[in-house]
């Protein structure tokens, strides 16, 4: 992959940049091993919450209730943190917060003079608006500095995941990087190690001196709190703290999905992500803070966030997809694709990628682009099992193949397309929950005939009949776990008892995938 | 500043459009809203259910799983325990928030240096070699310890340049679950607050947990009881 953006107006089909990546062994094999590794740990400690279920449903519920009274949240977000000495701007598209960050970095150095330099807090929404690109254009160098975001950026590649970007690289690929373009005077990264220790030490010497020197700093967040006018980021490296705490000036750019009603609200959240995203009880840190310090000086002096729309009041528009927005950035659904898992991020020609991001970027698009993501998946489930707010990612992709087909026939006048039949047949049954679990069931059999298992007793899908066959041209299926996960769930009380839930889970969640 | 300028209506604009997508949801009043969140089910653990005893074991094994270390002392043993570690780490110069004695109920050990921040600068606080203070609650399930901004604990730039941490937690202030910490936080929300799981640490190469990237490297426990 190119240091070309992930621009999903301009990307390939996923059909044909997946046949593309599959080809790269190299890249199957690091994709596959990393998130076979974040599964296991998840499932463990996914297992060893027996109210893990009761999470979900309160998370999901919060975030549907945000979403219902958004624009009463936002302002109360805003008021507060207003009052708490930190300013807002809100942001109609991707244009306007580019333009919004630019113009705060300019006036945030001293003597009027533009900073020339901004270091960075690994953000998702940032990549979306391809930010970087827009700082570099004012004469303004953005150092990423989550350890991922600094292999991509130093790489010149793309992230492929929306929780570890590189996870695509293995630590030879990634040690050559560094040696390459790790520059600082007075250090030689030449003959570097090949330790992941190595190569978190290299990242440490180089970021370092940044962080002590760099006075204007740039994320994202994870949660806006309405109730007090807070903001909460989530984090491992401590990379996040020292750009939050540091400089003296720091925006956030935040989508207007972002924000939760209470500061009890975080209790949901903050035991839900970190377990689905990195399979951590708690990730190493979070910082929570609400405007400005006026007493102590602790944290920056000015504070800004930048509230964007950017296609989301679309999706909010639009009921059927509205659970799109619930979406808290885990990754979990992604690790748990198997069509993920053999084509990795790239593929998908956005910086959302996988399940979560065949749903969300061609909305982004307004469905004008990226129309081949709600395709790039086999609809088998396992991305709704593992979600922490339980957004019904199969229903959503139904729906918006409908969408695209809708558009289509509209634009090329089809009198008889078999997939709009197709789909409205599939579509039926995603509406109802009861036949949903039904056709899973029936899925599992008929895929019998069909898969071989491959030397770890995995099975395989080569071939499908039909309009179906399209998928397996470019890619084999892994076939569906033999148990959903709510098949499990629904079971457990009545297996063997003693048995510890995690163990269920682990089996549940690794059979097959 | 030009950013207004740009995204002049941007406000009224985005507001609209949400408006528009949500329908009656956003004619509810404040007091609505506020009804419709108090029922929203939470079914989910939200009060301790294991024995005092229990929730200590609990932090101090989960803490010692993300590679912290733990030790335990009666109250009136803290000073000399710090001395203890500090000794054992090889560590001198240490930066110390105001209020740290009286948070730990104990005057610091002869022996060392505890310089008191009082707004040293980003370079001033790279040089010394690790820091002492209080936390606010602990939480046993997530093995997590929560430092805000009072006296005891301070600031956060000094938690997070120097590379090494030593953190008194009481025994008073430990809780079992995540929903415990965030009531017990409540009241004072609005302050700087850091939750910290261990070590700073990172799983981006292999996913290999590797500890120790930009925050501190190193994470020492003292729990009294
Ligand atoms: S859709 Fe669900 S599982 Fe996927 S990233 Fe979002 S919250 Fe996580």
């Amino acid at each position: 992959m190119s240091g070309t953006a992930l621009d999903p107006t301009t990307a390939p089909k996923f059909q044909v940049a997946a046949k593309a990546l599959i080809g790269d062994s190299q890249l199957r094999k690091n994709v596959r091993h990393a998130t076979k590794v974040i599964q296991t740990k998840r499932a463990k400690v996914v297992g060893e919450m027996p109210d893990w279920e009761d999470l979900r449903e309160s998370g999901m519920q919060i975030r549907q209730h945000t979403m219902r009274h958004l624009d009463y949240y936002l302002e109360q977000f805003e008021r507060n943190c207003r009052a708490a000495g930190g300013e807002v701007h809100w942001a109609r598209n991707a244009e306007e917060a580019r333009q919004i960050v630019v113009g705060i970095v300019q006036a945030s150095g001293a003597e009027g003079k533009s900073p020339t330099e901004v270091i960075k807090i690994k953000s998702m929404t940032t990549e979306e608006i391809q930010l970087n690109k827009a700082l570099e254009a004012a004469g303004i160098h953005a150092y990423e500095t989550d350890l991922a975001e600094l292999i991509i950026q130093l790489g010149h590649d793309q992230p492929s995941h929306i929780v570890v970007p590189a996870l695509h690289k293995n630590r030879s690929q990634i040690r050559e990087i560094f040696r390459r373009e790790m520059k600082l005077p007075g250090v030689d990264f030449s003959n570097l190690g090949g330790t992941p220790q190595d190569l978190a030490d290299a990242a440490r010497r180089f970021l370092r001196e940044k962080f002590l020197r760099v006075k204007t700093a740039v994320s994202g967040a994870n949660f806006l709190i309405a109730e007090t006018g807070g903001v909460c980021i989530v984090e491992s490296e401590g990379n996040g703290r020292m750009c939050l705490t540091l400089p003296e000036t720091l925006i956030s750019v935040a989508g207007i999905d972002k924000v939760v009603p209470t500061f009890q609200d975080l209790e949901v959240m903050l035991q839900l992500l970190p377990r689905s995203a990195t399979g951590e009880r708690m990730n190493p840190y979070n910082s929570i803070w609400t405007g400005v310090d006026k007493v102590s000086p602790d944290g920056p002096r000015a504070f800004h966030v930048v509230l964007m729309d950017n296609a989301r009041t679309e999706i909010l528009a639009d009921e059927e997809a509205r659970q799109t927005l619930n979406c808290i950035r885990c990754g979990a659904c992604q690790n748990a694709c198997p069509v993920y898992q053999q084509t990795g991020g790239h593929a998908y020609g956005s910086v959302y990628a996988g399940p979560i991001g065949a749903i969300l970027t061609p909305q982004l698009m307004e469905m004008h682009h990226a129309q081949s993501l709600p395709y790039a998946s086999s609809l088998c489930g396992a991305c709704y099992e593992v979600c922490p707010v339980k957004i019904n990612i199969p229903e959503v992709l139904i729906h918006l193949r409908n969408k695209v087909v809708k558009q289509q026939s509209a634009g090329l006048k089809l009198l008889v397309n078999p997939e709009v039949m197709a789909l409205k047949a599939v579509a039926l049954v995603f509406r109802s929950e009861g036949v949903f679990r039904v056709s899973q069931k029936l899925g599992r059999l008929g895929e019998l005939a069909l898969s071989r298992k491959d030397g770890q007793g995995v099975g395989w899908i080569e071939w499908l009949p039909g309009m179906l066959g399209g998928w397996t041209r470019v890619r084999d299926l892994r076939v569906m776990p033999k148990q959903t996960f709510r098949q499990w769930f629904e079971q457990r009380g009545k297996d063997a008892p003693g048995r510890r839930a995690g163990d269920a889970v682990e089996k549940a969640d690794g059979d097959g995938r | 500043m030009g950013a207004e300028v740009v995204a002049e209506g941007a406000r009224e604009e985005v507001l609209r459009r949400i408006r528009a997508a949500i329908g009656e949801g956003s004619l509810a009043d404040a007091a609505e809203i506020r009804g419709e969140w108090q029922a929203l089910p939470r079914n989910y653990k939200r009060t301790a259910s294991l024995e005092r005893a229990a929730i200590l074991e609990m932090l101090e094994d989960r803490l010692r799983d993300y590679d912290a270390s733990v030790v335990r002392v009666k109250a009136g043993e803290v000073g000399a325990e710090i001395a203890r570690v500090l000794a054992g780490r090889g560590k001198r110069r240490m930066v110390a928030p105001k209020g740290l004695a009286e948070a730990i109920g104990e005057s610091l050990p002869a022996g060392f240096e505890f310089v008191v921040d009082d707004g040293l600068t980003v370079a001033e606080l790279d040089t010394f070699e690790g820091v002492v203070t209080a936390s606010t609650v602990a939480i046993a399930e997530t093995g997590t310890i929560v430092l805000q901004n009072v006296p005891g604990q301070g600031r956060r730039a000094p938690t997070l340049i120097p590379d090494y941490h030593l953190c008194v937690v009481r025994a008073e202030d430990v809780v079992e679950t995540v929903p415990e910490a965030m009531a017990r936080l409540a009241g004072t929300a609005q302050l700087a607050t850091t939750f910290v799981s261990g070590p700073s640490a990172t799983a981006d190469i292999e996913m290999t947990r590797i500890k120790g990237v930009h925050g501190p490297r190193f994470l020492d426990v003292i729990l009294t009881e």
